[in-house]
Formats: C-alpha cells, structure tokens, sequence
C-alpha cells in the first residue's frame, strides 16, 4: 500500500494541490480531501478499453489494434483539408504541445472547450486587460468577495473553503466572519443561499446592470433608472457604497455571465468596473475556469503561438479571429472535413448544428473515457488519464502552473505517445 | 567537430583586442588556442567579429510576457512568418512568441539572454517558455524585494536567514539572481496602495524600503552569487524620481562587493533619470545619473533604451502599471503574487512629438553616453518596456553616430532641446564601446565573464560575425549600413554550431539555462525552512511539497555553484 500525499486533482479549475490518495495494486483505494466530483475523477469510471473503430456511423464498433486505430486516424487527418482539432482542457499542457505541434504540420484549426465556456472572456481581456491576482492574494486579503454568474458551491466545489470565503488568511484571520460575499445570479443558488447578500438579476440583464453601477461609481447616478435588469437603484447606489468600503474586493465570474445575452461584453463592462474601482480601493477579478487545465491550454497557446485558442494554422503561419476560426464557426459553415477530439466533449456541448457536421464528418477521438462525442466518432483511441496516471503540467485559474503527480501506472498509452505517432505517420503519409 | 574562423576584424574588448585581424579557433563548443588542419573554416574576410552578443535585462518568458501575449493579439499579428523546415512559425512584434525571442535574437548575433524577473511561485511558468525559446542560453533572476520571509528577516535583522531564503528561492525558482523591484511597494499594491520613498514603512512588515535593499545586497554578497542585486528603484515612472535612483545607488557603499564586479545593478535607468515635478516641467537628469556613476565604482546601470512606435509595459511594479494605464487610458493586466510580489502589463505607444516620449528618448541615449566607461551602462530597450529587443541596432547606430542623432532630433518634440542636453553631446562610441555594452560588459555584470562575453581560450563558442568592415568604414557617416549589419549577421555561431548564416536561421540547438545553486549552513537553512513552512501551512494557496521548480523544467541546466560554506567569500 502506498499513500501519495500533496496530490493534484484533475477536476476543476482550482487545481486543489492538497490531495492524499492511498493505492495498492495499481489501483486507487482512497482519496482524501478532495471533493465528490474530485474523488470520482480520481477513481475512475467507464474507462474505454481499447482502440475501437467503424466506417459507419450507425454501426457497432469493432475494436482494433493501436497500431491500426493510429493508421486510420493519421489517413483522416492527412487526407483533410481544413481539419479541426479540438479539445485539450483535460490534458497536460505536455499534450498542448504536441497538439499545436500537429496543428502546425496539418495546418489544422486547433481550438479548446473555451470556445464555449470562457473565450468570450479572452475577448474583453483583448479589449480591457484583467487586473487579477492569485488565489492566495484572496484568501490573506480579501473582506468582499462578488461570484456573479458563478456557483462554486456546484462547479468549484473547494474554491470557498481553500481560496475565497471561508479560508482564513494572514490579514483575515477570522476567514468567513471577516467576509462580506455578494451573489450576483437571475437564480437563487446554493451559493446565493449562503451569500451575506444575493442580487437576483432578469435573465439577460448583466451588462446593464453593471453599467448602471458603473455611472453611480462614476457619480451619475441620476442617470440610472429606478429598476435596472429588475433590480431596484436604492439597492445598486446600496452595492456601490459596499463595493467602495471593501478594503480587498475579489469579483469571481463564470457562464452566467460569459455564456448569457451580450457574452464578452459583459466581460468587457465587468473588468472595466473593476479597473475604476481601483480608483478607490484595491479590486481584482478573476474567472471561474471549469476543468482543470483549460488555462493551461489558453497559456501553451500563447506562448507557441502568440493566440490563446482558436488558431487557424492553414496559412502556415497563426491566424486568429474568433467568429471565423472557433471550432463552431468551422464547424456550423461545414469547413471542416475532418475532427480530432481529444481530451474534451465536443458531443455533449456543441451546439446541435456542430454535432451534426461532426456526424457528417469522419472523427477521431481521443480520450480514456466513453462520452456522447463517442456516438459521433470513427476512430476511437482511449489513452491514460491525465494527472492521474500521467505526471505533467496544468495552470490554476489564476495562472499558478502546477505539476500534477502521477498516482498510479497507466494501463494504456499517454496522449503524447499517441499525438507522436500520428504527427510522424502524418509527415510519412504528406511527404514532407 | 572543429571550426577555424579566419582573417576577422576582432573586437574582444576582455583581450584587448580591438579590430586585429585575429584568428579564432574552435572545438566542442568551445574556443581553443589551436585546431587540427582538418577543420572547418569560416572566412571573416576582414568583417567585424565579436562574442555572442549577451543581454542581462529583457522580459522574455513567464507570466507576464504571456499575460502580454493574451492581451494584445493586435501585437501578435505583427512580424508573423510561416514554419520553415527548420523554424517554427514566428508571431509578434513586442511580444513574440517563443520560437520568435531565439530566433530574432540569433539572428542579431546575440546568444545569451536573461529575463529580468520572474516571482518563485510562477517560475514554473517562467521555465515553460524558456525550455522553448531554441538556440539562445538564458536565465532568469528572480524577485525578492517584496516577498513575505525577506521582510521577516529584515525586520529581524537576521541575515544569515535572509541569505539562506535567498539561498532557497534561488534553488526554488531555478534563478540566476537576485531582482528587486520597488522594494516595499509590491505589498503595498496588495492594497492598491505604494511605498513614495526609501524611508516609507510597509505596513505589517515594519521594514522600509532603504533596509531591504540594503540587506538584500549584503545576502547577496555574503552567499558570493555570480550577479549583484539588480534593482528597479522606487518611484520609478514618477517625475522626479532621480533623486530616488541616486540615494538608491548611494546605498551600494554600505556593502563590500565579494568580486569584481558592482554591489548594485540599477536596470532600464531611462525610466528613474527623472526630473521634474509633474509631466509639464518633466525635464531629463541622465546627466546626474551617468555622473553619479563616473564617480563611483560599484554601481552599473543599464540604458531601457525608448525606441518609437509600439512597446509592451510589464513589470512587478504593479503600482506604475495602474498608474500608466490610468494615464493613457489603455488596457491594464494586473498580477499580484501572493506572499511575493506584484505585476503589471499596459501597451504604449512611443511618440516622436509627445514631449515626454522625447525626452524619455534622449535620456537613454544621455546615460548612454555621458557615461565615461562602458563596462558602467549596458545596452538595452527594457523589451519590451522600451521597445522590442530587435531595435538594438538602431541603438547602436545612435549611439555610434552623432549624425543620426542630429538628424533624429529634428524630427522629435522641441522639448528635447531644453530638457535634456542630448543636442550638444557629440560623442560617437567605437565598435569597442559597443562591444562591451553588448556582451563583455554585460558579461561582467552578470558574472560570467569567464565563459561568455569574450573571445579568449576557454569561452563558449559563441560568436558573431556581422556585415561591415570595420577599417573600411564611418559609422558616424554609414549609420544606416552599421544598423543593417547588426540586424542581421553573416554568421552566428552558439556553442561551435553556426545557428545563423547570411541573417537566416541555419539550426535550431537546444540553450541552456543557467541557475545558482547557493549554498549555506545546513543550519541556517533548518531555521529559515521553519517560517516558510508555517506561511505554507497557512498563507500560500498552494503546498510547499509543490513549490518548487522540478527538474523536469530545467532540461538543459548549467549550475553556477556560489554560497557561504563553498567558500566563495
């Protein structure tokens, strides 16, 4: 028996790095500290046993060798010509490599589950910066904290208690005492049911009513009407006072607020709040990511290619619009003729026209688990889980990189091994 | 595998040599007094050659050039080039990605680079792009002057648990050295808040920004580490701030230098050479800064050239950056470090007829040249503070022509005739000058004079052979032919492997990435490791057990060993 402590769990954005897990046999025992989600994705569940593959869509799988799974997936991807590959969030940052490595030798449109999550905030962040922080500036300093459009209680189970309500740090020393939390949602959630105070907005309304305090911060409030986006104005210039006395003030976003009417710029209005709030005391804002290592992708990308997602390397070199080069866009025009997923469901969380082209189109995928993406798929090749079985690299939320520990022996090959053979069989079946 | 490179202009300002016709002999990457007649041989044909070129401050991995990147995809659509079949595709103007920073460098003839900060916690991140950027050798120094157990000691007055942290954070964050940026005022910008001077007290920690200087410098010099404290003075950005720099720089005489070289590196001093008391009366006082300098022998500075057009801000210093963006209205990326420090990103853009973009311009060039020694001010932008790194020879072309400069002061701002004495300094340097300012100087700031920055026997085989013959022409006359050829040089050899030929990219090997490992008393180290594992348990977010940089981030290390017991002192 082995008891692996200081563990990472390859769940969510929050990168818990408190994580003790007990083995023996190879197999996962135990998980300590981690939460439900945290412990069922360290444990384990419906793993694809081996390579499958058909012609047919409608058909039943028949399983192949990983050789012949590779050879498929290489004479798919080579005889593309505009193929997408997408996906990544639950991988290793050692897998983005190699990933944008391949996009480079297919020039393939290489996109991550961002696009439909929080790529509307790479947006305002091109339009406005982000005054952030890590996670631990929260935890020592702040005395307000803001979850607009975000549930940690759900999504991010441990971010309250590790980082930012109920931790307890070097100048909050009473943790959720020495807090005031403010839900910002149009529904009453978990998290707005323990929150000091829960600001119930109409469905739609957030770019409003954030420019709404935006002009009272300003001094105009006699320009705000008396309802905002439902919300009467004594309670916004009532927010406004609160937002000003706080002394640290931490603003956490997610999809309420990225995925709903006016999407990025919403964003845009958000950070631009917090930047004039600076004016009067110290705010930062940061994004709720969801799984583990999507800003891991966003930063891999970055610095190879000097775009965060959504890169279009069919010029040879990278070319970036969102709108025209996003996996949806490609996707919903019918370019792309042939899909890589890997590490990410495109099955469960495309828009149905997306699905649909993929259901056209042959698609490769990548991954240890069977998921809707699956059902759509011909070439199917299942490889070890990521930060369980793999050692390697994931960046927190707030851009802390971390490197995960491998808990027990994979039982199948890494996305790397297989990501080389096929980029290599790629060059062999092109010619270069 | 051998090389024999012939009938060279040398300039080896370490050996004296200033444009003989010298012969360099390499083997195994490294420069030998003599090779077999089977070598391979590079005619020079009389062309200007120098060491590899070295650079001691630009920002060219971690957090904050990413943070850069994500923001300012208007950059990133500057200077893309496609892959080749030996390159990677290159993106970016002020802001390039990986592939780019090593090969535009290569390209200038440059082999060595150090990013000029990364905080421990994020030097992860810091080591992800440096394992990436091909060809160059780098490091990267790491923060300091904020962090949390520094304060501690200082306040504490416990030096040999400051020098052993220092020790730690070294091995921690793999880093070169040791950086300080306004010293205090990264945890004051934890509550949006700043330290206004050498005297103020940071509130909690009890200490003041003169103390942490001061202490760090003599950690510094007690662990003997190859660099001195590189620091970035407070105040910086702020009108008036010369008188800052100079108490600042006044500081380096509490401390002995443990080797030859300066106690205290004040780096990119266009940006703290300030006078004034607001932006209508902002006038230059480089000619205080270079004249403190003159007069003493442990201080260094380095230029932060301004260069026109597009620049990236980024620095810890998070209060400057908020103050800039508030100032041009620009977008503001912001990162505090928990326990460590701050930092900040804002785009600019340089402006020939904006009074203080003038000015800013002609202080660079005044450091540069009224200061007598050039082993006393490196050559450098700041990249991308002061503009992108691939502008080094447009600043060598200044600084060698006093033409040009005429010529260019007549398209700038008027201002720079009354606020700065940049019209009537006709100094021109030589090719020595710049030989030193670019890689022996820097080199020796550095502390790696021994194997970098020179073209002696026993020196890496890092070299650059550039386009013009030095007997053949006047750089004060044919600026622009000095500034082509240094654009882009006839050949670059890094580690005996020509990896640039006729300005194309020709190999792409694999740099190392040079780190300190320090050593001190186990004890001192036992006693230290007891404060940092309590903010561990109760202040860091993340676990001590995942801290520091492993070695699967640091592939291709080169170890300078220093420290207290290793005997250095």
């Amino acid at each position: 028996m082995t008891v692996i402590t200081d563990a990472l769990c390859p769940f969510c954005g929050c990168t818990c790095d408190d994580i003790t897990v007990v083995v023996e046999d190879n197999k996962i025992m135990e998980v300590k500290n981690a939460c439900k989600i945290g412990v069922a994705k360290i444990k384990g569940h419906h793993r694809i046993k081996a390579p499958m593959m058909r012609t047919d869509k409608k058909g039943e799988f028949k399983e192949v060798s990983y050789d012949e799974a590779i050879e498929a997936a290489s004479k798919i991807l080579a005889g593309s010509t505009r193929p997408l590959l997408y996906g990544w969030a639950s991988a290793l940052c050692e897998v983005h490599k190699k990933g944008i490595l391949l996009a480079e030798e297919l020039g393939a449109i290489i996109d991550n589950t961002a696009t439909v999550c929080h790529a509307p905030s790479t947006l305002a962040v091109h339009e406005k910066g982000l005054p952030s922080a890590t996670l631990g500036q929260v935890k020592n300093r702040a005395d307000l904290v803001v979850f607009w459009g975000s549930n940690p209680v759900h999504a991010h189970p441990r971010h309250m208690g590790r980082y930012s309500v109920f931790a307890k740090g070097f100048f909050n020393e009473k943790g959720r005492r020495g807090r005031k939390v403010i839900v910002v949602d149009v529904r009453k959630t978990d998290t707005a049911a323990m929150a000091d105070e829960y600001i119930q907005l109409q469905q739609g309304s957030d770019y409003l009513v954030i420019s709404a305090l935006r002009a009272i911060l300003a001094g105009q409030a006699a320009v705000v009407p008396d309802v905002v986006g439902g919300v009467p104005k004594e309670q916004l210039v009532k927010l406004v006072d609160t937002l000003k006395a706080a002394k640290f003030g931490a603003v956490f976003f997610g999809m309420g607020l990225t995925q709903s009417i006016s999407r990025y710029k919403n964003i845009d209005n958000a950070i631009s709040l917090i930047t004039e709030l600076n004016a009067f005391t110290k705010y930062v804002i940061t994004p709720m990511r969801g799984h583990y290592n999507v800003t891991g992708f966003g930063n891999v990308c970055a610095w190879e290619t000097g775009y965060g997602t959504a890169v279009d390397f069919a010029r040879g070199a990278p070319y970036y619009n969102p709108g025209e080069t996003a996996a949806n866009d490609v996707l919903l025009r019918k370019e792309t003729d042939a899909a890589m997923i890997i590490a990410g469901d495109a099955g469960a969380h495309f828009p149905a026209d997306s699905v649909r082209q993929l259901a056209r189109i042959p698609v490769i995928q990548i991954d240890p688990y069977w998921n809707p993406t699956t059902e759509v798929a011909n070439v199917v090749i299942p490889v070890a889980i990521c930060g369980v079985e793999v050692e390697g690299t994931a960046y927190r939320m707030d851009g802390v990189s971390l490197r995960y520990r491998k808990m027990i022996e994979p039982t199948h090959p890494t996305d790397v091994e297989i990501l080389e053979k096929i980029t290599e069989r790629v060059r062999k079946i092109r010619g270069d | 595998m051998e090389l024999l490179i012939k009938n060279g202009a040398v300039y080896d300002p370490k050996n004296g040599i200033k444009g003989d016709k010298t012969d360099i002999s390499i083997k195994d990457g490294k420069i030998v007094k003599s090779v077999s007649s089977s070598a391979k041989i590079i005619d020079a044909g009389g062309r200007l050659v120098m060491a590899g070129g070295v650079d001691g401050h630009s920002h060219i991995a971690g957090a904050k050039v990413n943070v850069g990147r994500l923001m300012r995809p208007e950059d990133t659509r500057i200077g893309i080039k496609p892959r080749t079949k030996i390159t990677r595709p290159q993106t970016g103007y002020t802001v390039p990605n990986v592939y780019a920073m090593g090969y535009r460098y290569a390209q200038m003839g440059y082999t060595t680079v150090f990013e000029a900060a990364q905080a421990i916690m994020k030097a992860r991140h810091t080591h992800e792009e440096l394992e990436e950027i091909p060809i160059i050798d780098k490091g990267a120094l790491t923060l300091f002057g904020s962090n949390w157990p520094t304060m501690d000691f200082v306040r504490e007055k416990d030096m040999d648990k400051l020098a052993a942290y220092v020790a730690w954070g070294l091995l921690a964050s793999r880093g070169y050295g040791v950086k300080v940026v306004n010293p205090g005022g990264g945890e004051m910008w934890g509550y949006g808040k700043n330290v206004t001077g050498l005297d103020d007290v940071v509130p909690s920690f009890d200490v003041t920004p003169r103390e942490i200087i001061v202490s760090l410098m003599k950690a510094n010099e007690m662990l003997g580490l190859p660099h001195s404290v590189h620091l970035h003075c407070n105040n910086l950005g702020k009108p008036g701030n010369y008188k800052t720099t100079l108490a600042s720089m006044e500081l380096a005489n509490q401390v002995k230098a443990s080797k030859d070289r300066q106690v205290l590196h004040v780096t990119h001093a266009t940006f703290n050479a300030w006078g004034g008391t607001n932006w209508g009366d902002f006038e230059s006082k480089a000619d205080e800064i270079a004249n403190y300098v003159n007069n003493c022998d442990n201080v260094t500075i380095d230029m932060g050239q301004l260069i026109w057009g597009s620049a990236t801000t980024m620095t810890a210093d998070g209060p400057v950056q908020y103050a800039n963006a508030k100032l041009l209205h620009a977008k503001w990326g912001n990162g505090d470090v928990e326990l460590e420090d701050a930092s900040g990103v804002v785009p600019i853009f340089y402006v020939k007829q904006i009074s203080v973009h003038a000015i800013m311009w002609a202080i660079g060039l005044e450091l540069a040249l009224l200061t007598k020694d050039p082993y006393k001010v490196l050559l450098t932008t700041d990249h991308p503070n002061g503009g992108p790194f691939v502008n080094y020879p447009e600043v060598i072309a200044l600084l060698m022509s006093n033409k040009k400069r005429q010529e260019e002061i007549k398209t700038v701002h008027e201002a720079v005739h009354k606020r700065t004495k940049i019209p009537g300094i006709d100094r021109e340097l030589d090719f020595n000058d710049i030989a030193i300012m670019t890689r022996t100087g820097s080199a020796k700031v550095l502390g790696l004079l021994d194997t970098k920055g020179h073209l002696g026997v026993g020196a890496d085989a890092d070299i650059a052979i550039y386009d013009i013959k030095p007997d053949q022409i006047d750089p004060s006359v044919e600026h622009a032919k000095v500034k082509s050829a240094f654009q882009s040089a006839a050949y670059t050899i890094k580690g005996g492997e020509v990896v640039v030929k006729d300005g194309q990219i020709t190999a792409t090997p694999v740099g190392r990435t040079y780190w300190v490992d320090a050593s001190v008393p186990q004890e001192h180290t036992d006693i230290m490791m007891k404060d940092i594992r309590h903010k561990f348990k109760n202040y860091y977010s993340i676990g001590l057990a995942n801290y520091m940089v492993q070695d699967a981030y640091v592939t291709h290390p080169k170890v300078v060993k220093a420290g207290i017991s290793a005997g250095v002192n």
